[in-house]
Formats: structure tokens, C-alpha cells, sequence
């Protein structure tokens, strides 16, 4: 049994680098393809042809693409991911000031929104078709439907602006005592939240339904086994490889797209770091990017996939 | 602020501004008084002015305090390199570590500041004296060296400096004195010290090679740097200049989000934020804590009709579509009454050497389908390229549709990106718009964007007599007949000019009503970015 949960982990882990490979092939080609480039844009409306191809050769622009992506590669391979061509800094530096701000907000949102999605979930597939359900469906339905970026500016309106409860920014500065951080983070919790929390909740709630209308489920209330007993022992395990797979899809999303909520609370995290580099043509710091970002998404859901196959002896067979 | 205000409105505010730079520069009261009767006002009048003048400027300035600053962008290309500060955050940056051999006051007019003395008999040899006693953060007095230092490394092309095309008229820079400098230009340029007093000219230390320490002799020692997140810089406690700077420390942001920052604002987390948009501005006034800091200033979008392409070729084409620039009621709807209406030349009436005397072009649709008849127009559809990195000049270009569509002429408005617009579409297309900040210097203005052999001629518009008479305007030192030349230079592009400028912006900054001590200098928000040095906060 281990050694086959092994097997195909090493199985992923190798697609993964294929995949890792593939995307920095596309990401570099597209940036390509870009009008522009980081002279171009670093000098802005004072370009001049002069100006550019001075700026183009000092930030090694003058050299082709495919040298460039080449050398890049080699670099990643031998564990140094470059220079940022906007600043000289190196990209490790850059990016190491950022993640880990990143990785605690997403950390804090995941701590309170997985607990809450899969036990509203459970709960109101337990419950199906009362009131409780339905006003959950109802509130769910109505959160996924609002952008986050409305729900951030109302929050902030209310909470920070009319209310003066909550700060308006949230920098990762002030996060030296639990209450500080407890007060920067709320709202960026709330309105990261709230989206991902739904989103979970529904798929949670129509997984568990899935297998409490099986026929096993069946046998188990004919068995007499009490309500809480049928869903927490014999349906959920059934259930989480799909949960799974919903709670990695929303957790690589607090990674890499978290960039709305970024901006508006002015959050130094990862997400704008890579949106300022696109627009700055940055091909090195953006490569460095979208590395972590879809390495984050194939580790989660190669922990979702283990996830299920542990909890579903079935899968191991197939 | 109650008092500056009430000044605004007795002499208007660039006459204000005036004013209370001479109080700030140490002019006394009767001074004033002298300043205003010499201007031709009653001597009553001129009293009750000269006493809320003082009144204004006799809040006298306390130390300490720290506050935090934001401004609109931030990115891993912040820096510190006076030669490649590109926006405004690293100019406020700038400006909080390093000084200039001059400064520009309310008028832009240089002031000694690194410099103590600057002199010319021909306007291209010039000698600076440097001030004496000045030291750098780490220590190191300020020699010559470091001036020619931070000169001639804007000539160097591997440099990157966004001054380049400025700093290529100085041929060389010499110590001819132990305090001293020379500076010979390859043609003369009376405005020199303009030049010097802008932010790219700061000056470093000499051989000073990584810059994200911030070793500068400015106001604020730099504690902590890290680019595109915040900068923190704590007073200079050896700054060269008496008593300053007031406060302790200045935490500064850059907030993209204009919602973002102007929340942040009214919640007390910000002291002060530029680029308000016009219309948030009821929204900050509505809080008690809070004041907007208006700076009527240079700053505009133009539409730009290029001379060798499209319809602009024809001169008729290009004065029909000036007439059909509702300018009032674009600065009533567009920016909400936050700027002045422009007259299709560049300069601000806020500039030294503004032409008073040219006559205003109206709103004339008539006019401008007479004009548009004789250039046989037709009915075609004429491309028209925006972009929201063009200031307002997506609402600019629908209003000129509007006006457009009732004189016969089709406009058909493009919107381009944000992202890349300067290098991809900027100058680029028949017709189109662009934004211009606003420069330290009639010349400077009208050397970068209406020289024929300029590369940023938005309009491709090429003049030989203009050429002339701005060369000669430059090497002239009898301010007199600088300023008529400059007016016939400024009439010049309103007639002939395939530029249409239908209004300036004003810059828009959001404060506590604690932060005092700033008054507008026409560069930019915030004192021209310089606030750092001159704000402090109440008790």
C-alpha cells in the first residue's frame, strides 16, 4: 500500500517538473510577445533610441530570447534564479522579502476558512432542505457571486472608514503582538475569506449529499448508527477525496490571486511583486513568480490527491 | 491654513504663494507691505493683507513627530539613484535625502541652496561657490569632487539617467577653488541654475557607485529602503540648514489604489497621500481631520495632431479642432474644478515668463466647421488614441466626439492600455493624446516637446524661426527680453502649434489638518515633492 502511495507521488513529482518546465517555456514566450520591454518601459516617455539601447544593453536585453530564457534556465537549475533587470537586485532577495508575507496571509485565511467551509458544509448536508440549509445555500451563493474586491471596499468602508474599528491598510509591518495582527489581518481575511469559504462549502456539502445518498449509507441507518456517527465515519471518509481537491483549488487561489486584495490593502505580498514585474517586462522576477505560484498549485493538489487515495482505499486499485 | 486661505482669496493664490515665500525667505512685514503698494495696491488694502500675511506665517514651527506619507505607486524599480528616479515617489524620496546646488521656489525661480552663489557673464561659463560647512550622512564634508561627480555621471550612457539629454549641454565641470566649481556648457543656457534645482541633478558622493544606502547631505538620514514596500528616514540632526528639518521621521508609501489611499487618509493611518482624485476631494473636506492641498500647476493632456501623417497635415483641420474644445465646461465636468483653462500653448500662468497678453481661444463650433469645410474633412471616421495612462484623456476625447459629431467631423475615440502606452503608442499615431508634467522652466518645456530636432516633438511640428528664437531666449541674460521672446515663442505654438492643450490639472494632495507648513510649488503635489523639509506637525 505505501509503496504504492509512493510510486505515484514520485510519478507526480516528476510530471510536476514537466509542467513547471512547460510553463516557463509558455510564460517566457508570451512576455516575449509583450509590446515592449523593460528599457522600454523603465524609461518611459523619456525613451529615446539612444537612451533605450544603452539601457537594453546594460540589462543584457541586447542578447536573443532564447539565450536569455537558456541562461535563465541554467541558472534555476543551478539554484540562482537571476537578477531582477529593473533594479539589479537578486531575485531571491526580491522574492524572499515577499513570500513569506504572502504565505502568512493565506496561512490565517485557510486557518479560519477551511474549519468553517467543511463544518457548514457537513452541516447543512446533513440537514438538506431546512431552514439552516437553505439560508447557508443562500448566503453562499449570493458571497461567490460578489467579487472580492467589492467585498474588500465595503468592508473597509464599513469596518475602517464609518466605524473606525479596523485599519485601512494591512502592512506586514505591524505585526509585531498577536492583537496588532489580529487587527491588520481582519479585513484581508474577511473579504480573501469569504469568496474561498463559499466556494469550499458548496463543494463540501454536495460531496457529502453525493455519498449520503448511497446505497452503504442506506445500510448504515438501517444498522441504526445515529446521525452524527453515519456522516462522520462512513460518508466523510468517502467524501474527501473531492473535499480535497476543492480545499487545494482554493488555497493555491489565496496564493497567486490574491493580487486585488494585495492592492487595496496595500499588502506587501507576492502577488502584486508579480504583477509589478510583468509590467515592468522584469523577466527574470516574473519567471521566478510563476514558478513558486504553480509549483504551490501542484504540491496542493498532489496533497490532495494523496489525501483522497488514503482515505479511500478504493482508489489504491485503480 | 485658516489664514492662508482667507490670503488666497483677498490676492489669489499664486500672489499668496509669493508672499509667503518672501515671509518664508525672511522678509519682514514692512517688506511685505512694500512688495504689495510697489504692485500698485492701496496702502490700506496692502495693510490688512500684509497682517493676515504674517498672521499666516507666524505659526511657528514645532519639532518632532513622525508621519507617514503615501504615494501612488511603488515597485521594485524604486530607487535611489538620483539619475533614474522616474515618478514621483523616488523624487519624494529624493528630496528627503539628497540636496541640489539650487532649489526652485513658489515662482521656480533658483534659489541658492548647495550652491551659495551662482554667477555668469555669458551664461555659459559658470561659476558655483559651495556652501561651506556641508557634510554628507556618513560624515564626509561636500567638496567640489562630489559636484563634478554627480554631474558628469548623467553624460555617461551606461549611467541610465533620465537627464541625459539635459546634462549633455555641460561639457565640463572643473574645481576652480577649493569651494568652487565651473561649469562650462557647450552653448549658453541662462537657465542653468533651473536645471540644477531639479531632482535628477541631486548630488551624491563622489565615486558613489550602489545608492541604496542614501548617502546624501538632505534633511532625512535613510533607516530603512526597501523598494517597491516603504522607505523610512529619520531627521538629519547635522542638516546644514538652521533648524531643520521638524520632524523626527517620515515613513513613506506607495499606494496604488487611489480608494485605498484616500480610506486609509480619513482612517488616520495616512498623514498625507498625493494624487486625490478630483473627485474624492468632497469626500476628504467632509472630515473634519482632513484638508486637501491643492497645487495649480503645469500639468496637462494634450491632443496631438502630428504634422507629417493623418489630417493634421492640414492646418485647417488642426484650428477646427481647438475651437471645438469646450475648455470651461471640461474643467467643470472632467476634473471638477481642480485646474485652469489652457490655451493650446504649454505654459502654466503659475511660470515665470507666462505670455499674459495672448488672447484666449474660444469654444467655436461655427468657426471650427468653417475650418473643417475648407479642409475637406469629409465624413470619415478619424482615429482618435486614448489611454487611461493618459491623464483624463479618455473624458477628454469623448467630449471632443461630442462636440465633434455637431460640427460634421467623425471622431473615432481608441482606448490602448495603460501598460506600455509611452513606448507603443505615444507619438505614434496621426492623432492621439499625451500627458506632460510639468517642467522647472519655460525652456526646458519648450525645448523637449516643440524643438524640431527633439525626439519627444510629440507633434512632429518643425520650425526653424521657433529653433532660433528659443536658442537665442536661452543664451539671453536680460530677463526682459527673455520674457518677450518666450512670449512670441508661446504665441507662436497657440497659432501654428498641432498641439490642442484644453486645460491644466491641478495637483490634488490629501493632509491632516496637523501636517502644516506647506505652500504650493508649481512642479508637482507636495511642494513639488520638497515637503519633507518644510512640513511639520501640531501638537
Amino acid at each position: 500500500m505505501n509503496s504504492t502511495i509512493l510510486r505515484m507521488v514520485a510519478g507526480r513529482v516528476l510530471s510536476g517538473f514537466g509542467s513547471l518546465l512547460a510553463v516557463s517555456v509558455v510564460v517566457f514566450a508570451i512576455t516575449a510577445v509583450l509590446p515592449g520591454d523593460a528599457a522600454e518601459e523603465k524609461l518611459g516617455q523619456d525613451a529615446t533610441p539612444e537612451a533605450v539601447s544603452a539601457l537594453r544593453k546594460e540589462m543584457g536585453l541586447d542578447r536573443s530570447a532564447v539565450e536569455r530564457y537558456v541562461s535563465w534556465l541554467g541558472g534555476i537549475a543551478t539554484g540562482d534564479p537571476g537578477k531582477s533587470v529593473v533594479n539589479g537586485m537578486p531575485v531571491s532577495e526580491a522574492v524572499a522579502s515577499r513570500l513569506p508575507n504572502s504565505l502568512l496571509l493565506a496561512a490565517v485565511t485557510a486557518a479560519c476558512a477551511v474549519p468553517l467551509a467543511l463544518g457548514l458544509g457537513i452541516l447543512c448536508a446533513l440537514w438538506r432542505g431546512s431552514t439552516f440549509d437553505r439560508v447557508t445555500s443562500m448566503t453562499t451563493v449570493a458571497v461567490v457571486c460578489v467579487p472580492e474586491f467589492l467585498v474588500a471596499t465595503l468592508a473597509v468602508l464599513v469596518f475602517a472608514v464609518h466605524l473606525e474599528w479596523l485599519p485601512a491598510l494591512s502592512s506586514a509591518a505591524s505585526l509585531s503582538s498577536p492583537g496588532e495582527m489580529l487587527r491588520s489581518f481582519a479585513l484581508p481575511v474577511l473579504a480573501l475569506g469569504s469568496v474561498i469559504t463559499a466556494q469550499m462549502l458548496r463543494m463540501t456539502r454536495a460531496a457529502v449529499i453525493d455519498q449520503l445518498s448511497a446505497a452503504y449509507v442506506e445500510m448504515v441507518r438501517l444498522k441504526g448508527a445515529t446521525a452524527a456517527r453515519t456522516v462522520l465515519f462512513h460518508a466523510l471518509p468517502n467524501a474527501i477525496g473531492p473535499i480535497a481537491n476543492a480545499v487545494a483549488l482554493s488555497l493555491s487561489y489565496l496564493l497567486g490571486g490574491v493580487i486585488i486584495i494585495e492592492v487595496i490593502f496595500n499588502y506587501p505580498g507576492i502577488a502584486k511583486l508579480m504583477v509589478d514585474a510583468v509590467a515592468q517586462r522584469d523577466m527574470p522576477l516574473v519567471q521566478a513568480c510563476t514558478m513558486i505560484f504553480c509549483a504551490a498549485y501542484l504540491i496542493l493538489v498532489l496533497l490532495a490527491d494523496v489525501c483522497g487515495i488514503v482515505a479511500n482505499p478504493r482508489l489504491r486499485h485503480q | 491654513m485658516e489664514h492662508s486661505k482667507q490670503l488666497d482669496g483677498l490676492v489669489g493664490p499664486e500672489e499668496s504663494t509669493r508672499i509667503l515665500g518672501a515671509l518664508q525667505r525672511g522678509a519682514s512685514r514692512r517688506d511685505v507691505l512694500a512688495l504689495l503698494t510697489g504692485a500698485g495696491m492701496q496702502a490700506a488694502l496692502a495693510g490688512s493683507i500684509a497682517g493676515v500675511a504674517t498672521a499666516a506665517h507666524a505659526q511657528t514651527p514645532r519639532k518632532g513627530g513622525r508621519i507617514k506619507v503615501a504615494g501612488a505607486t511603488a515597485a521594485v524599480s524604486d530607487t535611489l539613484d538620483p539619475a533614474r528616479q522616474s515618478n514621483h515617489t523616488d523624487y519624494i524620496r529624493g528630496f528627503m535625502f539628497y540636496n541640489s546646488l539650487t532649489y526652485l521656489d513658489g515662482s521656480l525661480t533658483p534659489q541658492p541652496q548647495l550652491a551659495e552663489e551662482f554667477t555668469t557673464k555669458d551664461a555659459k561659463t559658470w561659476v558655483l561657490k559651495l556652501r561651506k560647512g556641508v557634510t554628507f550622512h556618513d560624515g564626509k564634508p561636500l567638496t567640489p569632487q562630489d559636484v563634478i561627480f554627480s554631474l558628469m555621471r548623467h553624460k555617461n550612457p551606461a549611467t541610465g539617467s533620465r537627464a541625459k539629454a539635459l546634462a549633455d549641454q555641460i561639457e565640463e565641470v572643473v574645481a576652480s577653488g577649493p569651494n568652487e566649481v565651473t561649469i562650462r556648457l557647450a552653448a549658453p543656457n541662462a537657465d542653468l541654475p533651473v536645471v540644477l534645482g531639479t531632482y535628477h541633478f541631486h548630488i551624491v558622493k563622489d565615486g558613489t557607485t550602489d545608492f541604496n544606502a542614501g548617502i546624501g547631505t538632505g534633511p532625512y538620514k535613510l533607516k530603512e529602503f526597501r523598494p517597491g514596500v516603504r522607505a523610512v528616514g529619520v531627521r538629519n540632526e547635522n542638516y546644514w540648514k538652521p533648524n531643520r528639518p521638524y520632524l523626527d521621521e517620515i515613513e513613506h508609501v506607495g499606494i496604488g489604489d487611489e480608494p485605498a489611499r484616500v480610506n486609509a487618509l480619513l482612517t488616520g493611518e495616512l498623514d498625507l497621500i498625493t494624487a486625490v482624485n478630483p473627485r474624492s476631494v468632497e469626500r476628504v473636506k467632509a472630515s473634519p481631520k482632513h484638508a486637501v492641498f491643492e497645487t495649480k500647476a503645469g500639468l496637462y493632456s494634450n491632443l496631438i495632431m502630428r504634422r507629417d501623417n493623418g489630417p493634421g497635415t492640414n492646418p485647417d483641420f488642426v484650428l477646427g479642432m481647438k475651437h471645438l474644445f469646450n475648455r470651461e465646461q471640461m474643467v467643470k465636468s472632467i476634473v471638477i474644478g481642480h485646474g485652469v483653462v489652457g490655451n493650446d500653448q504649454p505654459i502654466h500662468p503659475s511660470m515665470r515668463f507666462y505670455a499674459k497678453g495672448l488672447k484666449q481661444r474660444p469654444y467655436d463650433p461655427e468657426k471650427a466647421k468653417w475650418h473643417f469645410q475648407r479642409a475637406n474633412i469629409g465624413s470619415a471616421a478619424i482615429p482618435v488614441v486614448v489611454s487611461p495612462a493618459a491623464i483624463n484623456s479618455v473624458e477628454m476625447a469623448l467630449v471632443l466626439q461630442h462636440a465633434a459629431r455637431q460640427s460634421g467631423v467623425n471622431l473615432d475615440v481608441r482606448r490602448m492600455p495603460a501598460d506600455g502606452y509611452w513606448a507603443q503608442h505615444w507619438m505614434k499615431h496621426p492623432v492621439g493624446f499625451g500627458t506632460i508634467n510639468p517642467r522647472p522652466s519655460v525652456d526646458v518645456m519648450l525645448s523637449l516637446f516643440f524643438k524640431s530636432d527633439s525626439p519627444q516633438n510629440e507633434s512632429g511640428w518643425k520650425n526653424e524661426k521657433f529653433d532660433q528664437l528659443l536658442l537665442a531666449a536661452r543664451a539671453e541674460t536680460d530677463e526682459a527680453k527673455r520674457a518677450q521672446t518666450y512670449a512670441d515663442l508661446q504665441a507662436m505654438i497657440h497659432n501654428e502649434g498641432n498641439i490642442g492643450i484644453p486645460f491644466f490639472m491641478s495637483n490634488l494632495d490629501g493632509h491632516s489638518r496637523k501636517l502644516k507648513g506647506m505652500t504650493p510649488i508649481p512642479l508637482g503635489g507636495m511642494m513639488g515633492y520638497m515637503f519633507s523639509e518644510h512640513a511639520w506637525l501640531e501638537a
